[in-house]
């Protein structure tokens, strides 16, 4: 009967595990909703929406890609580095990757506000001016580079506490599923970017 | 649970492993980026999707271990992918017979 | 840890915790406790979305007004279809009986994330009373019907918004629900357990969660766009800007197809729980039916776009879809075909369990029937938003989920009260509800054909004495559900003691005592047979001779 119990109430890092994967998928069927209406629109208009992509400055968008695929580095590096106990390195890594993440996030926001500054934004006279095709490209460029810019700052707390967790010794070289689900995150709004980043750059 | 400890070092992948996979997901954000220069017309879309899906994979298989993960875990990403495809193509069942 | 069990040990109704009062329920973790909570929130949604449904027919009952204004009534077609959808049917069976049930038939001590479990409930209920402050906020309750659609939703001045949002957090709630029981079942199968030995209602659990995972976050993704497009004005679905409402469409039916089959895989669970019980009989088809029940999920959603037959889409569409819609049909049958197999020759036992689920294979067949007649593309365009989709909708959704439900509350109420309930008042009840439940909605379908549309506040006189019938059928199932949960509430204080195994169940759930205790298992059980063994009631070839 001990056995019994004991076996059962034990640890199972790899059901965690899976309970995360599963809260991703949701998160890519979240997203995937907006990318069926942008495939949709982009097939009805594909001539406005290159149009519009050229408003778009690829080199930015270069940047930041690097910049979030650096930081799905560190955070997967963090990971190694916790697992052979290093607790200083592991948490050197996740600043490093929170200070990626709020790169990413400053350069959005100076791309937000040039368009702005342009008059391109919901609402402008500037934008209604323009062919349909071009205001829901628009449309779609501000609802998902900005629900994903606030998974950035999703991740940047989870990563936060992450850290907080390891100097407090609750994750550690035996325990770090925590880590891991939140490296999963992570990586996963890396994910959602790489998408991002030719559908709205590189179309022009 | 010493035993649950053991599986998991296995898991451990060495910092030069995914420093290698970083740059080859650099390399391939430089691919992509000079592709879309060269002008392709429609196979723009075309190869700049193919190039995120293999990225993509690398980040699914190295950066969040799926490589390393029970063969469930495989299948349910692929469960979940294949739902967002069937959605995307019965969409176009309707959009693309017009 | 000793291996003395007490002789008496507290039941999880009545264990001490650290909390006291209502606080020992609303923050508990005990999966038995939140399903209880479910119960009574949804049980109070239930009632007060049944009392909007009582007034809307008696509107019904004569042409022009008569008890309310059209706009009252836009509003309680659109608050009895939310609440009805996203705070009853949807959460119904697998938050109430699915948490409760789930690790006591897997042989588990709780479910897998048991924190997550409780922020589900708290989720449901922020989402719920956010529904229900949406009333009372200036500018209106919601009058879009409960599905959203633009660009009137966009454009009315009522309070779309937090309802959206409620069934945003609704939708939230749900997916970490279903998140939690696949991992569950996953990971905490007792040992012996394979998964085919799991009961059938864990594997309708298991379909329906997948369910819960993949479609809802595309609801989720709309409503928020439309959310954005009314305090923004970006340009998404907004026809003056360019957007395209059909697609709206597309996107929620995307999930609110597949919502229908969360809403009636777990009542197809259920009856195949009860009726092996009370046949004595191993159900017949065992595979069959917990793999049409995956089947179910995955077709169902494929199928979404039958909903939008007369909206304009291409042919090539309307024929995939129709096609479609009839392959899903397939693996329903096969369950009815199954559930009859497993009464032949059975040695049936009829109880109050049993009577609702005959009722509900009864009119889940006329439920999928019509649904058949709506899938095919001439009739769909004749009765489309007509009282017919109405009279199907709730044959499925009402005759078969609604009584699936009570057929739940009575088979499982010895297990989570301890309580015997009394068995006259019930079976009153039971034939109350399902002559009133086929006197209100089958008039629909006569009405439908001939052409009474969906939603209208006001009809042609010549309805009228169909829309009497149905009025009337309203009022029997009104009285009929009040005499059940009345009895129900008066069998809990004065009920007799329920045994462990009222019911001859061979589950697990029946292994242990009523009401279960708090760690539900005191030894984890090992398994060796299959759910429904029935064979020491089987009549042996030899005998006969």
């Amino acid at each position: 009967m001990t056995t019994a119990a004991t076996t059962h109430t034990h640890r199972d890092d790899v059901g965690s595990r899976m309970g995360m994967w599963l809260f991703l998928f949701t998160e890519l069927i979240l997203f995937g909703g907006l990318f069926i209406i942008y495939a949709v629109y982009r097939f009805k208009f594909p001539e406005q929406f290159s149009l519009a992509a050229r408003e778009l400055d690829t080199l930015i968008g270069t940047v930041n890609t690097i910049i979030l695929l650096t930081s799905s580095l560190t955070v997967a590096l963090s990971i190694t580095a916790i697992q052979q106990g290093k607790k200083h390195l592991s948490m050197m890594l996740i600043g490093m990757t929170i200070i990626f993440a709020l790169a990413f996030l400053v350069n959005k926001y100076f791309e937000w506000s040039h368009k702005i500054s342009i008059g391109i934004y919901p609402q402008s006279p500037e934008l209604l001016n323009k062919p349909p095709g071009e205001i829901l490209y628009f449309g779609l460029y501000y609802v998902m580079t900005g629900l994903h810019a606030l998974h950035v700052i999703i991740g940047m707390v989870v990563l936060l506490f992450s850290m907080v967790f390891i100097a407090s010794g609750k994750i550690n070289q035996q325990s770090y599923v925590k880590l891991e689900a939140g490296g999963l995150y992570w990586h996963l709004v890396d994910i959602i970017w790489i998408f991002l980043f030719p559908l709205f750059y590189l179309i022009s | 649970m010493s035993q649950h400890e053991e599986q998991h070092t296995q898991h451990s992948i060495g910092y030069g492993r995914y420093i290698l996979i970083w740059l080859g997901l650099l390399a391939f954000t430089g691919i992509t980026v000079t592709l879309a220069g060269i002008d392709l017309g429609r196979w723009v879309i075309i190869t700049s999707l193919v190039i995120a899906s293999i990225k993509s994979i690398l980040v699914l298989n190295v950066f969040m271990h799926l490589k390393f993960e029970d063969k469930m875990f495989k299948i349910f990403v692929l469960v979940a992918v294949a739902t967002l495809v069937i959605f995307i193509s019965l969409t176009f069942f309707d959009y693309a017979f017009y | 840890m000793t291996s003395n069990v007490p002789a008496i040990e507290p039941d999880y109704l009545h264990a001490q915790t650290n909390r006291k009062g209502i606080g020992a329920w609303i923050f508990s973790t005990d999966h038995k406790r939140i399903g209880i909570l479910y119960m009574v929130s949804m049980l109070v949604f239930f009632m007060t979305a049944v009392v909007l449904g009582v007034l809307m027919r008696l509107e019904m009952l004569t042409p022009g007004k008569t008890i309310m204004q059209p706009q009252t009534y836009n509003t309680f077609f659109t608050l009895h279809g939310i609440m009805m959808i996203f705070l009853f049917i949807i959460p119904g069976l697998p938050a109430v009986f699915g948490n409760f049930l789930l690790p006591l038939m897997i042989g588990a001590k709780d479910v897998f994330f048991p924190r997550l479990n409780l922020l589900s409930w708290w989720l449901f209920i922020t989402g719920g009373l956010l529904a229900l402050v949406s009333l009372f906020l200036p500018g209106g309750p919601a009058d879009t019907g409960w599905t959203f659609y633009v660009p009137y939703s966009i454009r009315t001045t009522t309070n779309v918004i937090p309802a959206l949002f409620a069934a945003f957090i609704l939708g939230f709630s749900s997916i970490l629900t279903g998140l939690n029981f696949i991992t569950t079942i996953h990971r905490m199968r007792a040992p012996g357990m394979t998964w085919f030995k799991m009961p059938l209602f864990t594997w309708a659990l298991y379909s329906t969660a997948w369910i819960q995972i993949l479609a809802t976050p595309v609801i989720g993704i709309t409503l928020l766009l439309v959310v954005v497009e009314r305090l923004f004005g970006v340009g998404i679905f907004d026809p003056n800007l360019g957007g395209d409402p059909v697609l709206y469409q597309h996107l929620f039916w995307i999930y609110s197809h597949p919502a229908v089959y969360i809403m009636i895989l777990p009542g197809l669970g259920v009856v195949s729980e009860i009726l092996p019980v009370f046949a004595r009989r191993t159900i017949f088809g065992y595979k069959v039916i917990a793999y049409s029940s995956l089947a179910i999920a995955f077709i169902g959603s494929l199928v979404w776009a039958h909903h939008m037959f007369t909206v304009g889409m291409s042919n090539t569409g309307m024929f995939i879809f129709s096609l479609l819609t009839f392959l899903v049909s397939i693996p329903s049958a096969i369950k009815v075909f199954n559930w009859i197999a497993t009464l032949y020759k059975g040695s049936i036992k009829i109880e109050v369990p049993f009577l609702f689920v005959l009722s509900f294979i009864f009119q889940f067949s006329i439920g999928g029937l019509t649904g058949l007649m709506l899938g095919v593309l001439a009739v769909n365009i004749h009765v489309q938003d007509t009282y017919f989709v109405v009279g199907h909708f709730h044959y499925v959704m009402f005759g078969g989920t609604g009584f699936g439900l009570m057929a739940a509350m009575h088979f499982w109420f010895p297990k989570m009260f301890g309580k015997m309930f009394k068995k006259t008042p019930a079976i009153i009840g039971w034939l109350l509800m399902t002559i009133g439940f086929n006197t209100l909605y089958f008039p629909m379908f006569i009405l439908g054909y001939l052409g009474m549309p969906r939603r209208y506040y006001d009809y042609l006189p010549q309805y009228q004495s169909y829309h009497i019938v149905s009025t009337v059928g309203s009022w029997i199932l009104f009285i009929g559900i009040l005499v059940i949960f009345i009895n129900l509430l008066i069998s809990l204080k004065k009920g007799m003691k329920a045994s462990a195994n009222p019911w001859g169940g061979k589950t697990l759930e029946w292994t242990v005592a009523s009401p279960p205790p708090v760690e539900n298992f005191h030894e984890i059980p090992v398994v060796e047979k299959g759910p429904y063994d029935y064979s020491e009631y089987e009549i042996k070839p030899e005998l006969i001779k």
